[in-house]
């Protein structure tokens, strides 16, 4: 299976990014072929509606997962409509959080936040 | 002639000032462009009040029709819509209404459809037409029903129209500020009230409108709005003293000028200030 995760970095050992429509990158990974492919998130620099953007470049790369540590409710509407499964990543490690999945350590994101909108929720 | 009253913050005087003014006005427009929570009409308290609806436009979709080119996922900078899974997703409360999509569509599959988000209601009180723009709960957007009551060819041009604006200086201040012919900047005595002093400055300095401060609950002590001005040049047109009595009426809903003389002349004076202003900017423009 292909997962995504927000990313603040290009190359391993990449972080986890705290933002999903506002993440510089995303990086797919598959769990079979223990492929990593980094991709730019072109919505990154939108002015509205990132998040939704976002979430179409997600279910593009036809991923199962996503992890993210949070997600607004727009993307999550997009996420959800592509079938894909959402999971709160725990702490910033790109890899300790891609075992933690393939071992089913990871929780399913239920909070979904009504969104930031150019605020960054800090 | 078009006068719009701002600031950089609520609560410092915004309808306090632009109702007052209207009040004392011989024959005046009052328009409540604080669609979130307009409260000029508490004070009013208009009769024979019309309603009309305010409706925007957004984009549906007829899946039948829709190839999945996605020429219109890619056009929208509001990103209002996406692909997912075979079909086209429309997000409405982010649509902005620009029609775009609809124009681009090679398979004519968008059509548009009304959304009501709020209403624009339309009295008298004595010598005042009141417009009030209210926004219905939860919608992201109040512009287009400040557009739609700035547009509304009722003004007279003999008659006096105050445009008490929503707080702040974003893009629903800058729809309400658009046509004003002067701006009236209220302040309060505070260091906060400099920083969102200066905020609405530099808007209206930006759309290059002629305005004034009026400084608002004034102390004896130093009043750092008034410093500001003194050292930005900017012209202030009057100062409503910090008043108990003045606070008791507007707390309670009731128009100062009209209630009690002492404040029919203070907004008077400070309207006839005004108006002098404004004449003395129109003199300069032509």
């Amino acid at each position: 299976m292909k997962i995504a995760v927000p990313v603040d970095d290009k190359c391993m050992p990449a972080k986890v990014c705290i933002s999903l429509g506002r993440a510089p990158y995303f990086l797919i990974y598959d769990t079979e072929a223990k492929e990593s492919r980094f991709i730019d998130n072109h919505a990154a620099a939108s002015q509205g509606g990132a998040g939704i953007k976002a979430a179409q470049i997600v279910a593009d790369n036809n991923v199962g997962a996503l992890l993210t540590p949070r997600c607004g409710e727009n993307a999550a509407e997009v996420i959800k409509a592509a079938n894909i499964k959402i999971y709160k990543t725990s702490g910033v490690s790109v890899t300790d959080n891609i075992d933690a999945f393939i071992d089913g350590r990871l929780a399913v994101l239920t909070e979904i936040h009504s969104g930031f909108h150019g605020r960054g929720g800090e | 002639m078009n006068i719009a009253v701002l600031s950089g913050k609520g609560g410092t005087g915004k309808t306090l000032l632009a109702v007052n003014l209207a009040a004392v006005a011989e024959s005046s427009v009052y328009i409540d462009c604080d669609v979130e929570e307009p409260n000029g009409h508490l004070f009013f308290k208009p009769i024979q009040v019309q309603a009309q609806n305010m409706a925007i436009k957004v984009p549906v979709v007829d899946d039948r029709l829709c190839n999945g080119c996605r020429i219109c996922v890619d056009f929208c900078k509001f990103n209002a819509l996406a692909y997912i899974g075979d079909r086209l997703k429309i997000f409405e409360h982010i649509c902005h209404s620009c029609g775009g999509c609809l124009l681009l569509c090679p398979e004519y599959a968008l059509t548009e459809k009304d959304k009501y988000i709020g209403k624009i209601l339309r009295g008298v009180s004595e010598n005042v037409t009141v417009h009030t723009g209210v926004l219905n709960i939860g919608e992201p957007s109040g512009t287009p029903i400040i557009k739609n009551m700035m547009a509304d060819g009722e003004h007279g041009r003999d008659e006096t129209v105050f445009i008490d604006c929503p707080p702040g200086s974003a893009c629903i201040v800058m729809e309400s500020i658009k046509d004003a012919d002067y701006c009236i900047l209220v302040a309060e005595p505070t260091l906060f009230g400099v920083h969102n002093l200066d905020m609405v400055w530099e808007l209206v300095k930006l759309f290059n409108k002629p305005h004034g401060v009026i400084l608002n609950k004034c102390l004896e002590a130093d009043n750092p709005a008034e410093q500001f001005c003194f050292k930005n040049n900017i012209s202030i047109l009057g100062k409503i003293p910090f008043d108990q009595e003045l606070g008791n009426l507007n707390g309670n809903g009731v128009v100062a000028a009209r209630a009690n003389e002492v404040y029919r002349s203070l907004f008077s004076s400070l309207l006839q200030k005004v108006i002098k202003e404004v004449e003395h900017e129109t003199t300069l423009d032509t």
